[in-house]
């Protein structure tokens, strides 16, 4: 077999890599903040790449509809709206050596927990089942299993969005 | 193995015939069909702009292109030619990559969504299990790359028109959104493949006439069409976003606003008019693509008859007539009709076979008559709202309209 599954999958996964990791380089090293944006953006899509290889095709296509085309555009727009900051002249600020500190401790930990269980046992797959979209919409509401933190979360959205209202609204 | 049926034997009988590895034959049929898949709405764009101009222009009282070809059937290649030899100016200032790169993103945008729209029984892109949600994420570059084109453009009025541009197409994703969910939660399912073959009983226009016709305005809105031009306004804003781009990059924006009209309108019919659905689909499946063309180009037509028959809305009645009127009209529509299907079903009134007409009979008629009276509600609270209205501007006697939104 010249093109077996796996190596058009590692294709795909080495591609998708590269957009991350690639957009992501961009998103940090471009001085203009609309094209950091557009880096950010084929940074995005290359994460929602991953999830199509990782048989969430839900999850895939919600980060192309919430990342790309809510968040993208509001990145977007927010810096156009500050024309002073499309064009930085400095490369780092004065928060650099402490935010690469953080970042490079973020990292570490992720790094860690990524290549540690490689050493331990080998852990069998939770499911061998692929769920389904249907699946994450019963584990969403059931009550044994994401219902508090789904709430929670709706809850915070819906605080977020009467403090915009509150910000936006204009005085009677 | 026969050889006749192509788009599922093409890849076997290649490597048959041919002796072509069966890995690179799949690839080269699939390569095809992506090719095809992508070339066909491009192909039905350039009749959908001889159709758009002559449409127009007998509104308009004229004639429409009529020199050059049989009815003028071959305007369209002869402005294409003329497009093709003009001048390609990029603007000082602009952002080159992001200014070339813009127009590329909008055709995309609307070509991606023809992956998965179902042809014929057999003749689908990819029947993806999220196909509606699928939709939506895809539409939704073409917002960025407006706003890009616009930014890189390096001009005012370019910009002045894409902020209206996100406002307006972010607003209208909303109610477009919630009127996709009716179909897919009467069909109980995302893929579209699964939303036309539930309508082999009853259209869901019929059981859902409410989310098709939120679904119909959202989708104008969305393509930025009169009543709902204002990202392109030509009085106001000389030409709007796309207002530094010639040659063929500008008509690169136009190509896809003719395709993204006649995608909503295949949309409609996928959704909402059982899309290949018609007589004897299952003996000849290409027949469905004839259905799908028909039922489309009704949608096409009338969204065209709205184009030239309505005057443009002012920006603030436009983001009124979306918040006010259409989100919570999609949010109590969607929840009423959520309502209804669960009545219906624990009631047992639901079809045992989705695909019989008389067993559609009572869970069609429960909704119809759930939209129906959400109709008559909403259309006494927008009458009661305007006389009361009117009744105060004539009292006061005030010379200056009111503006629409007090």
């Amino acid at each position: 077999m010249t093109f077996n599954e796996l190596s058009w999958e590692a294709l795909a996964f080495g591609a998708f890599t590269i957009l991350t990791l690639g957009g992501a380089l961009g998103v940090v090293f471009n001085r203009n903040l609309v094209r950091g944006a557009v880096w950010l953006v084929v940074s995005l899509f290359g994460v929602a790449g991953f999830f199509v290889l990782l048989s969430a095709p839900f999850l895939a296509a919600v980060q192309v509809l919430v990342y790309i085309g809510a968040i993208g555009i509001l990145f977007t727009f927010a810096v156009m709206l500050t024309r002073s900051m499309t064009n930085l002249s400095e490369r780092f600020n004065k928060q650099a050596w402490l935010s690469a500190l953080a970042a490079v401790t973020l990292f570490l930990l992720i790094l860690l927990a990524v290549i540690a269980p490689i050493f331990g046992e080998i852990a069998a797959p939770s499911s061998e089942v692929v769920a389904t979209t249907e699946d994450l919409g019963v584990a969403l509401v059931s009550g044994d299993k994401f219902v508090l933190p789904f709430e929670v979360a709706s809850l915070l959205l819906t605080a977020a969005m009467i403090g915009a209202i509150v910000i936006a609204r204009e005085e009677d | 193995m026969g050889c006749d049926n192509i788009i599922n034997t093409f890849a076997p009988c290649l490597s048959s015939s041919l002796g072509v590895p069966i890995e690179i034959a799949n690839f080269i049929g699939i390569f095809l069909g992506v090719i095809i898949v992508a070339s066909f709405p491009l192909l039905v764009a350039i009749a959908l702009i001889w159709t758009e101009r002559k449409f127009a222009a007998r509104i308009q009282d004229r004639l429409g292109p009529n020199r050059v070809g049989v009815f003028g059937l071959l305007q369209p290649f002869a402005d294409v030619i003329k497009l093709l030899g003009k001048e390609d100016i990029t603007p000082a200032g602009a952002d080159r990559p992001i200014y070339n790169a813009a127009p590329v993103v909008s055709v995309v945008s609307v070509l991606l969504i023809w992956a998965v729209i179902p042809f014929t029984p057999i003749h689908v892109g990819v029947d993806l299990s999220i196909g509606a949600l699928y939709f939506l994420a895809v539409a939704s570059l073409g917002t960025l790359a407006i706003i890009l084109a616009a930014w890189a453009s390096n001009n005012k009025y370019a910009l002045l028109g894409a902020f209206r541009v996100v406002a307006q197409l972010i607003s209208y994703e909303v109610p477009l959104a919630l009127a996709l969910l009716v179909p897919v939660m009467i069909a109980g399912s995302m893929s579209l493949v699964s939303i036309v073959e539930a309508q082999a009983g009853m259209w869901f226009v019929v059981s859902a006439p409410i989310a098709a016709f939120l679904f119909f305005i959202s989708a104008q809105a969305e393509t930025g069409r009169a009543p709902f031009d204002l990202l392109e306004a030509e009085s106001e804003l000389v030409a709007g976003y796309n207002i530094e781009y010639s040659g063929m990059k500008f008509a690169m924006f136009f190509a896809g606003e003719f395709m993204h009209v006649f995608t909503n309108a295949v949309l409609m019919a996928v959704l909402f008019m059982g899309g290949y659905l018609g007589p004897f689909v299952d003996q000849i499946p290409m027949l469905g693509l004839v259905y799908l063309l028909i039922k489309a180009s009704f949608w096409y037509l009338l969204s065209l008859l709205m184009r030239n028959a309505l005057p443009r809305i002012r920006i603030d009645q436009l983001m009124l007539f979306n918040w006010l009127f259409l989100v919570p009209l999609s949010v109590v529509n969607l929840l009423v009709t959520a309502l209804l299907l669960m009545i219906v079903r624990e009631v047992g009134l639901a079809p045992d076979d989705p695909r019989s007409f008389v067993d559609n009979i009572p869970q069609t008629i429960v909704l119809f008559l759930g939209n129906a009276a959400l109709f008559v509600v909403v259309m006494s609270m927008v009458r009661n709202r305007f006389r009361a209205q009117r009744l105060a501007e004539t009292q006061t006697d005030d010379l200056l309209p009111a503006t629409a939104g007090d």
